[in-house]
């Protein structure tokens, strides 16, 4: 038996699951989803920021457009503090491919003119 | 003078809702007065993810959430001001805005929204003994550094608090390659929401120490060391239990308070939560000056504050169009277990369902929301698990309204 917090939304249902993977204290399908994956494969989206070059003390900001293995979330940001942007910048804009190979792709968060 | 219907002061999430309200209610002569040089206000250094679940059904960073309200202000060309600020304002609605691009002007407005968000407690504020070092700064000042201009405050650091805002930047500073040593929170529980306690905190093996502060900063021109000790029942220090952590930062995440100095020129009334005291159009106690978000009581989810925003422009458009109905008023009162509701007064002629927001005083389980009259009985509910660190909001019928008369309360009744 292992328990956690479900952090999928600001609820914070508290989850229990079994030996045979059967999810209690969730109130939603997503939060039974969330408790497998973080027993199988944990994984998390990560928000950060990049150096705008065309601005004095400017950062814009970018998330992950999917999660990535928790396992690699110091790889990522040791990648993320490599890049940098040029103004103007647009919300969902690519910053990096597939980046670090992990399958998902770096955004833009923000929109500066 | 320059002439307004409606002035909205403060372009965060409150007031873009509450302009973007009115305007889709028929009100054209609309001005959003923001201080910094975007609209957006707090979300724009808010970059983590979380925002929009209630509003659009999704997950969004803090900059996604206000761009899609930035684009609907665009759209229907609703005038802002940026990087202008109100330095004055009187009962009749004769506003002072100092702005960048215009000077010093006056404005008279029909109606004002009061959206000016709130403001982080700081240093002098909680009194921590000892030394008068640099390296002490609000969590929200160490986020904009680091989110919006890329600077570290600190490489080894303490943070005071467990707000949600101290939880999000134990993560983000041990993300930027600080070392966050602890989180010291003086309750016996965390003021934060679980899930920042977990994603947050846990991720990153961060300890939350509880009924545990800062008793002693040390340090010559830049923080040295915090000494944390334990506290008791009654919030006092106890001997021997004295942790020295050496740290060069201590971050403090002590609490936001409504942001309302300028509610101060005109006299209004407060509440219980700091801010204005308010009816259910969020309208102030002075006809005409609504107030919503953050200034009016601290929100923890910024759904909620748009909202509120755009009740409070609502509101403003029935006050602008003489659609508002008053009629007598029924006085709302927190009582057992409850520290506040929002609103403090109702008024009996109102057609429409209301919304109590309130919190609880301490974390309780399994307790019964009694909604009384006059000592009679309006509304029950069961409530499994109530926390101060979650706003509640309970609606009650206009059917059910119809039945109260001069006074209502809410309290809580153990089962």
């Amino acid at each position: 038996m292992k328990e956690f917090t479900c952090i999928i939304c600001p609820r914070g249902c508290r989850l229990s699951v079994d030996d045979n993977m059967n999810v209690t204290g969730n109130s939603c399908p997503r939060g039974k989803q969330y408790a497998i994956s973080e027993l199988t494969n944990p994984v998390r989206t990560i928000t950060s920021s990049v150096r705008v070059n065309n601005r004095d003390d400017l950062l814009v900001s970018v998330k992950t457009s999917g999660a990535i293995p928790k396992g690699k979330i110091f790889e990522l940001m040791d990648e993320i503090n490599k890049l940098s942007v040029s103004a103007p910048t647009h919300i969902g804009d690519v910053v990096k491919k597939d980046i670090l190979g992990l399958g998902v792709d770096l955004l833009i968060t923000k929109n500066i003119d | 003078m320059r002439t307004v219907d409606l002035l909205v002061i403060g372009g965060g999430s409150a007031g873009m809702a509450a302009a973007i309200q009115a305007k889709k209610e028929g009100i054209n002569d609309i001005l959003i007065v923001e201080r910094d040089e975007n609209l957006g206000g707090i979300l724009n250094q808010c970059i983590h993810n979380g925002f929009g679940l209630t509003e659009f059904k999704e997950e969004l960073s803090g900059p996604e959430y206000l761009a899609r309200f930035v684009s609907q202000v665009e759209e229907l060309k609703i005038p802002y001001m940026t990087s202008s600020m109100v330095i004055d304002m009187t009962r009749e609605k004769i506003v002072t805005i100092s702005s960048k691009k215009e000077g010093v002007f006056k404005i008279k407005a029909k109606a004002i929204v009061m959206a000016t968000g709130c403001y982080e407690r700081g240093a002098g504020a909680i009194q921590i003994p000892g030394d008068r070092c640099s390296g002490i700064i609000t969590a929200g000042t160490a986020q904009k550094y680091l989110n919006i201009h890329g600077y570290l405050c600190g490489k080894r650091v303490v943070i005071l608090g467990s707000g949600d805002i101290g939880l999000i930047m134990a993560r983000r500073l041990t993300l930027e390659g600080a070392k966050v040593i602890c989180v010291s929170e003086i309750m016996p529980y965390s003021n934060g929401l679980n899930r920042n306690i977990a994603q947050c905190l846990n991720d990153y093996n961060i300890p939350l120490y509880l009924s545990r502060s800062v008793s002693k900063v040390i340090g010559k021109d830049r923080l040295e060391k915090v000494i944390l000790s334990a506290v008791d029942e009654k919030m006092q220090f106890i001997p021997g239990t004295e942790m020295e952590i050496e740290c060069d930062t201590l971050i403090l995440s002590v609490g936001l308070i409504p942001y309302i100095s300028l509610l101060d020129y005109i006299d209004c009334p407060t509440s219980s939560t700091k801010g204005a005291k308010v009816n259910e159009h969020m309208e102030t106690m002075i006809e005409g000056i609504f107030s919503a978000g953050n200034c009016l009581h601290v929100h923890d989810v910024v759904d909620f504050v748009t909202d509120e925003g755009r009740l409070a422009g609502h509101g403003a458009a029935e006050y602008l169009k003489g659609e508002f109905k008053r009629g007598e008023k029924i006085v709302v009162t927190p009582k057992d277990g409850i520290s506040y509701v929002v609103p403090q007064e109702i008024n009996k002629d109102n057609e429409e369902d209301v919304t109590f927001k309130f919190r609880v005083r301490k974390p309780v389980k399994d307790v019964n929301l009694i909604i009384e009259s006059n000592g009679e009985l309006v509304a029950k509910m069961f409530k499994p698990v109530l926390i101060p660190s979650e706003m509640v909001m309970v609606k009650l019928s206009k059917d059910k309204l119809a039945n109260v008369d001069k006074e209502v309360s809410l309290r809580l009744e153990e089962r």
